[in-house]
């Protein structure tokens, strides 16, 4: 049992150390979509609340859960959207389309 | 189903990489997105899995809801919007652990050392994380006052809290059956989460969303511990390292330590500090036709955006001001200070949206040594971020952090809606620079005035 955790402390280590090389990579410019793409891959939480709301361990578990399928699926959706959305926006220098409406905005 | 994880681990890892460079962010996060499903539906052939119409009935819900999120809500909102969402995230993992831990505790499971351990990072994280963001939503929303909040006795308050916290997760790894001390430990973070982002005000909101990033990807991380779960462990570290590395830029950015950012209370005693007043100093007004002269026949303009460019939604008249400077000749350049706006890299996103593109906009870094070669500096509703008390006032709140090198512009224009101090409530010798001059009014109305005049031109 214990030998399990080791190894996922092993997973955890070594992954902290990927997502360090290469976050620090990432530019500025980038900063604000970075943010909101972790807060989207931070919703697989989803696969724990997915166990949690379909498995049978009794009916509070099951509330529990579905709110947190909920939450998480918010997360997920919304995040890749919103971070899809955002990158779409930054062009290289070239003929500006206009493309965007400002009456939202306005 | 493992091979599902391994494959959406890679994908995770891949759409990460994919942002290091911004003409293959948006393919990058496409991959992602892919591992993303493949996780969920690698997850439906759990063999513990028995039943489909929550799972399904959730994800319909989530999605419903999650959709207009994405879809809908204005860049300028992006710092809310994403304090919200991190709500959202630490709100699941925190029900998983509770759902984990009631489920054993009636089974009579007994729950390991280690086991408690991985719960309780998850529920202490999780928990704090729900109240701080919501907090850091409230502020950023402005339904909470942005000043910081203190009273005396507060750090010592949330020590004591913190202690008791600790002490509730030390006694259930000795005795994981007691279900009181497992709740009053989720009560108690919860209270933190609130206690936490209270004093800190609304400059620092980006250290606070960063930070809060982080922690929701701690929490995913130790749920992962807890369920046994490697994709949920890779993804909480991805997240926590992104957060973390994010908050420390921010607090470099403002030349202060984590700490100070976290317990300072920023802005409250500061004010009193920089004796240095504005008495028998003068200010120069400038009216948009003669700045309009002067950006016309600039051939360098370097544009200085602040929250106040947010604010007044003022970006796309400032496209419309460089394009037209542009055609007469003039090079446009955007300086961004890491720390303008109300999160990491707000203005290039707000930016952006106005087709500025983003070849056009540099980091402090590469750009201060182009001030000196400026002809006019244009700042759009800044102010701590090219204050020169930074350089040269030891006795300012903000001495030491690194600013845009304003003041060595020919010219700088100051477009401002008054003469009231920044967020961190200080003044701002720049406005007093003989090179200086103050475009007072709205900065959406100033700009398209701005736009007219220079097309007036020759």
């Amino acid at each position: 049992m214990t030998g399990n955790y080791i190894i996922s402390l092993y997973v955890f280590v070594l992954a902290g150390f990927v997502g360090y090389l290469l976050i620090t990579r990432v530019p500025p410019l980038l900063h604000t979509p970075l943010m909101s793409a972790t807060n989207a891959i931070s919703g697989i939480s989803l696969v724990g609340s997915l166990v949690a709301a379909g498995g049978k361990f009794g009916t509070v578990s099951t509330i529990l859960g579905f709110i947190a399928v909920i939450c998480a699926t918010t997360n997920v959706v919304g995040g890749f959207i919103i971070t899809d959305r955002m990158l779409g926006m930054f062009k290289r220098t070239e003929k500006p389309t206009e493309s965007v409406t400002v009456s939202k905005n306005a | 189903m493992q091979g599902c994880y391994l494959a959406a681990s890679v994908l995770f890892i891949l759409g990460l990489r994919g942002l290091t460079k911004p003409d293959q962010a948006q393919r990058g996060m496409q991959m992602a997105a892919i591992g993303m499903l493949l996780a969920i539906v690698g997850t439906l052939w759990h063999q513990d899995i028995l039943t489909y119409q929550w799972i399904i009935a959730g994800l319909i819900i989530g999605s419903i809801i999650g959709y207009p999120l994405g879809k809908f809500v204005p860049m300028t909102a992006m710092p809310q919007r994403i304090a919200f969402s991190h709500m959202f995230g630490a709100l699941a993992a925190t029900l998983v652990g509770v759902a984990e831990f009631w489920h054993s505790y009636h089974e009579n499971i007994p729950i390991g050392g280690a086991k408690m351990a991985a719960l309780g990072f998850e529920v202490l994280f999780g928990s704090l994380t729900v109240t701080g963001s919501f907090m850091a939503f409230g502020k950023l929303q402005e339904f909470i006052t942005g000043r910081p909040v203190t009273f005396k006795g507060q750090n010592f308050v949330n020590l004591v809290l913190f202690a008791a916290a600790i002490g509730c997760f030390g006694y259930l790894i000795y005795d994981s059956t007691n279900m009181t001390v497992f709740f009053t430990m989720i009560a108690i973070a919860f209270v933190i989460g609130i206690t936490m982002v209270l004093p800190i005000g609304g400059a620092d909101m980006p250290v606070v969303v960063s930070l809060l990033n982080s922690y929701a990807g701690l929490a995913a991380a130790a749920t992962g511990f807890a369920i046994g779960n490697n994709v949920l462990i890779i993804c909480g570290a991805l997240d926590g390292a992104s957060g973390f590395i994010l908050s420390i830029i921010m607090s470099k950015a403002m030349n202060r330590s984590f700490a100070n950012v976290l317990f300072g209370a920023f802005g409250s005693g500061g004010g009193a500090v920089s004796a240095k007043s504005s008495a028998g100093l003068t200010v120069r007004s400038i009216s948009p036709e003669d700045a309009a002269v002067q950006l016309g026949y600039a051939s360098k303009v370097i544009v200085v955006p602040g929250y106040g460019m947010a604010v007044a939604q003022s970006q796309h008249a400032v496209r419309e001001l460089a394009e037209l400077i542009e055609k007469k000749g003039g090079e446009v350049k955007y300086a961004i200070h890491p720390v303008a706006g109300r999160m990491p890299g707000h203005m290039n996103v707000l930016l952006a949206e106005a087709n500025v593109p983003y070849d056009r906009m540099y980091d402090m870094d590469e750009i201060n040594a182009e001030f000196a070669s400026a002809d006019v500096a244009l700042v759009i509703g800044a102010n701590d971020v090219v204050n020169p008390a930074a350089k040269n006032d030891p006795g300012s709140p903000i001495f030491g952090m690194p600013i845009l090198n304003v003041s060595d512009a020919k010219h700088i224009i100051v477009m401002k809606r008054g003469m009231s101090a920044g967020f961190a409530g200080i003044e701002n010798e720049l406005f007093y620079d003989e090179k200086t001059s103050m475009l007072f009014g709205d900065a959406k109305a100033s700009l398209t005035k701005l736009v007219g005049e220079v097309k007036t031109l020759e």
